[in-house]
């Protein structure tokens, strides 16, 4: 195995999460949230607000963002950092799309079994 | 000795190739066609001309009989293949014709995909495809008949173009929000939409086709929600499969399609594939560039190249409907590296979007006005940088230095009879009229001179933009602050031109109003979709991604991202039963908190969002319904115990409180909205620091609103007595409908009335029998679409997926 290969999950559909709207993913402790926007960009961040962990996989998607469901902080879907004067950042993972099956890049890059 | 080259399928792909093969190599090989098609090779992606009359088939055709023979090549017409004998190297057909090859080419193209709904096969359903499709559809057209088109992609937009264009009355069935989605934004979709629609196709969005109905023949469709559409002819044109069916039963490799390196050589080195049947680096291709460039690679190798390689480019996308100009290039997502360019002429319908990384072109859309595509393009392709013409790139090449748009242009170019105040009737044209010939300079001159928001107001901003348009730089109006940072307009500018303009989708108002950005905020969206809902009740699609997390989830969500539930209690009245079936699920659930509520209500605290269905399905048996303490919208009616029980009551308070909120209960206001019925002077449910509340007295009941117990706090104004409980709720409900139709988003019933005047509502409430019918009739109306328990739904399946995790993953060991 080739030690930076990533650990891809299948864990859905493209359409079974809503155009403008979000899933959660449930690993172990964490919660992901898997969003999807309105042009069919996939991303995943933790469902977790750096201001108030609030879940912002309830928040309203607009345009590469998320608005968190508690006090308004706006989130980068790609970047994970808090938009506007706000500061702090979500953990973000990658995505991959094989055709309609979407795939969570889990675990670090550098694997340690190699 | 010459090598012998077969050839299965005559489409453009392989045409192409041949050609190049030829000019390349004359000499090379000998060549042998097999096509199931009973003809020679034409232009496929011409079918939509020839289907719409614009030209014949003779025009499309690319190479005629005479080419074959010129070029020596033998041609069988018709000949579909039926087995490839990889062992012997040789390909037999269906008429027996066999012939051995040294390099075999596989061109077999796609097919339809076919929807595998009842009746599919019913004569009557055809595909969008080849020559023989279209025949059957000039022949439907011929006969008047009805046809529906199933899919709003390229193709089927296409044939719904060319039918109409025959005559035809056109139906297009589109299982997503807006038609062409892969290729458009929601915007440019929204454009395209109302243009089809104006050359009188019919546009059915987010319908999905449950069967095909007809005994013999096609009769119509019928779609999941029931809808019944007769048609005698129904196109499908939902997207297409490689054919490899061949190729796998010959034991080549087959994915989606054909697997092929990237010099189209399949796992038998010397069977090459191309064109729509081929899949290179994982990907199939149906757009006619990448297959020419496809051609271009396997002709090169074919003659001895070893460097021609196939690379994919973003190709761009147009539809071939005459006077409809689109176009679709590349990456136009949103992100955080990308910054777009947006222009909207709402008069011209034109909208154009660039995307742009680290200065350059990554993606573009444009409708309406195309001409600058090639020229986008080719910014993109050069990845030239773009920060000196920055400022003007919107505009086009031939406009660099061209000026911005005039902010005002939505409203000047409404039609002169577009009614601006909705209180007086006045419309444009009057108030501009009225501007010229008297001479009018200011707000207060056309208020004093046609009425035009001197009444509730909400026209002002309207009337300042019309001043200015009229007038020019010599009026300068007073800032209106806009709803967000989509827009310059305010929240009241925006009511009025939905009404005016009859705007009925969010995609339809951002382009109208020339939203700055492409999908708005989550300042915006809530706020346009109450609107939506409230002026067309009936018609208009709630948008569920445009509503607050509380309104989605019918709970109200906590710190910890847990939710609270409160269940309706009729005017506060509850039961033992009722108490013993929320103690249950308190229980079963071991919900952490429960508390009683100011508004005579029992708040359960903690309870874990994927647990909120069962909750629901628990109180629900027990007779209960959502007590919407999440929305904006009929909260609470707080009573007292009235001439039931006490001994001060002069009317029957409860029982008002329980008419009032089983008869308004659902609907949507700008704000939350709650009331309280008082059996007396006494005041025992504190109705005088409600948005509307009722004081009975001995001789009927008198009528308040706009108290405020929260941020601010403020006692009631009174509106009027009424004699009876029958009149009380007329006046109540016409009152709050006059509420809900005027308000800005998030402004309670106290903000608004002080906004537009405390007399003015009197005046239309009290004085205006007429009035307050109309307004008690446009409520009611609305509730039809309203009085749904959104627990009962959820409960039966409705939504979901927002109650489920999409996967829960179980941790493996790291490799």
């Amino acid at each position: 195995m080739n030690a930076m290969t990533k650990h891809w999950v299948p864990i859905g559909n493209l359409e079974d999460i809503p155009l403008r709207g979000a899933r959660c993913v449930k690993n172990g402790d964490m919660t992901i949230a898997i969003f999807r926007t309105a042009d069919n960009k996939v991303f995943a961040i933790e469902d977790r607000c750096p201001h108030k962990n609030g879940p912002l996989s309830q928040g309203i998607v607009h345009d590469g963002c998320v608005t968190c469901p508690l006090h308004n902080w706006v989130i980068s879907l790609e970047t994970g950092k808090a938009q506007g004067a706000d500061e702090g950042a979500t953990r973000i993972f990658p995505i991959r799309l094989d055709g309609n099956a979407i795939l969570l890049g889990l675990g670090i890059g550098l694997g340690t079994g190699a | 000795m010459k090598q012998k080259l077969v050839i299965i399928g005559n489409g453009m792909a392989p045409g192409r190739m041949l050609e190049n093969l030829l000019e390349a190599s004359p000499d090379a090989y000998d060549v042998t066609i097999f096509n199931a098609e009973p003809r020679v090779n034409y232009d496929r992606i011409m079918l939509s001309p020839v289907l719409s009359g614009e030209k014949t088939f003779e025009e499309i055709i690319i190479h005629g009989d005479g080419w074959y023979i010129q070029n020596n090549i033998t041609l069988y017409k018709g000949h579909k293949i039926v087995a490839i004998d990889r062992a012997a190297k040789n390909v037999t057909s269906d008429h027996g014709v066999t012939e051995p090859y040294d390099k075999l080419v596989i061109a077999t193209g796609s097919n339809p995909f076919i929807i595998p709904v009842p009746g599919a096969n019913l004569p009557g359903v055809l595909s969008y495809r080849d020559l023989d499709d279209v025949q059957a559809m000039v022949l439907a057209a011929q006969a008047r008949s009805k046809a529906i088109v199933i899919g709003g992609g390229l193709l089927g937009l296409e044939a719904a173009a060319g039918l109409k264009e025959q005559g035809m009355d056109v139906t297009v069935i589109h299982v997503m929000p807006t038609l062409m989605e892969r290729q458009l934004d929601a915007s440019a979709g929204y454009l395209l939409q109302k243009q089809l629609e104006d050359r009188g196709i019919k546009v059915m969005t987010k319908a999905n086709t449950k069967q095909i109905v007809g005994e013999k023949r096609v009769e119509g469709i019928e779609l999941a929600d029931g809808t019944i559409i007769p048609a005698t002819l129904v196109v499908m044109a939902v997207g297409i499969r490689p054919n490899s069916a061949m190729a796998k039963e010959a034991g080549i490799e087959v994915n989606r399609g054909i697997v092929v390196t990237d010099y189209m050589q399949t796992s038998d080195p010397d069977i090459y594939s191309l064109g729509e049947c081929a899949e290179v680096g994982g990907q199939v291709y149906g757009l006619v560039a990448p297959l020419y460039d496809m051609a271009r690679v396997l002709a090169a190798r074919l003659t001895g190249d070893t460097e021609a390689v196939f690379k994919p480019v973003d190709t761009p996308t147009k539809l071939k409907v005459t006077g409809i100009n689109l176009f679709s290039l590349g990456d136009f997502a949103e992100g955080e590296d990308r910054q777009e360019i947006v222009l909207r002429d709402a008069a011209a319908g034109v909208y154009k979007r660039v995307v742009l990384r680290d200065n350059k072109i990554i993606g573009t859309v444009l409708y309406g006005e195309t001409a600058d595509g090639a020229w986008f393009n080719d910014l993109k392709k050069k990845q030239t940088d773009i920060t000196e013409m920055r400022d003007t790139l919107i505009f086009g090449q031939a406009y660099q230095g061209g000026s911005p748009l005039d902010p005002t242009a939505a409203v000047a170019a409404l039609p002169d009879d577009a009614e601006i105040c909705g209180c007086n009737g006045v419309c444009k044209g009057k108030i501009t009229g009225a501007i010229t010939a008297k001479g009018l300079t200011s707000l207060d001159g056309v208020r004093a001179h046609t009425k035009a928001s001197a009444s509730c107001g909400s026209c002002t901003g309207l009337v300042e933009q019309l001043l200015k348009v009229t007038l020019g730089d010599s009026y300068n109006p007073a800032a209106v602050t806009p709803m967000c940072g989509c827009t310059d307009l305010g929240h009241d500018d925006v009511r009025r031109l939905i009404k005016a303009k009859q705007l009925k989708t969010i995609p339809a108002v951002m382009q109208e109003l020339q939203w700055k950005t492409s999908c708005g905020c989550a300042k915006c969206r809530p706020a346009l979709n109450y609107y939506l809902v409230c002026d067309y009740p009936g018609e208009y699609a709630d948008d569920y991604q445009s509503r607050f997390i509380n309104e989605r989830a019918h709970a109200n969500i906590q710190k910890d991202g847990t939710y609270s539930v409160v269940p309706r209690m009729w005017g506060g009245m509850t039961t033992s039963g009722e108490l013993r079936a929320i103690a249950d699920v308190v229980d079963k659930f071991a919900i952490p908190a429960v508390k009683v509520t100011g508004g005579q209500r029992i708040d359960m605290l903690g309870i874990k969002k994927e647990d909120l269905p069962a909750v629901w399905a628990d109180l629900g048996k027990a007779g209960f319904v959502s007590g919407q303490a999440y929305a904006k919208g009929l909260r609470t009616v707080k009573t007292c115990v009235g001439t039931d029980w006490c001994r001060f009551g002069t009317q029957d308070s409860t029982g008002l409180g329980i008419r009032i909120e089983k008869f308004m209960w659902g609907s949507w206001t700008p704000a939350k909205v709650k009331m309280g019925v008082s059996g007396c002077p006494r005041n025992c449910a504190e109705a005088t620091c409600k948005d509307v509340g009722v004081i009975c007295v001995d001789s009927g009941y008198e009528i308040h609103f706009a108290g405020a117990a929260g941020l601010d706090i403020k006692g009631t104004e009174v509106l009027g007595l009424v004699r009876s409980e029958d009149e009380a709720l007329e006046h109540i409900v016409a009152l709050t409908q006059m509420y809900r139709e005027q308000a800005r988003y998030l402004e309670r019933i106290y903000k608004w009335a002080k906004r537009i005047g405390i007399a003015e509502i009197k005046k239309q409430i009290m004085d205006d029998a007429g009035k307050r019918q109309a307004y008690f009739e446009r409520f009611v109306f609305s509730q039809k679409f309203a009085q749904v328990d959104p627990w009962s739904e959820r409960v039966s399946g409705v939504d979901k997926h927002e109650f489920r995790p999409l996967a829960t993953l179980t941790l493996e060991a790291a490799e």
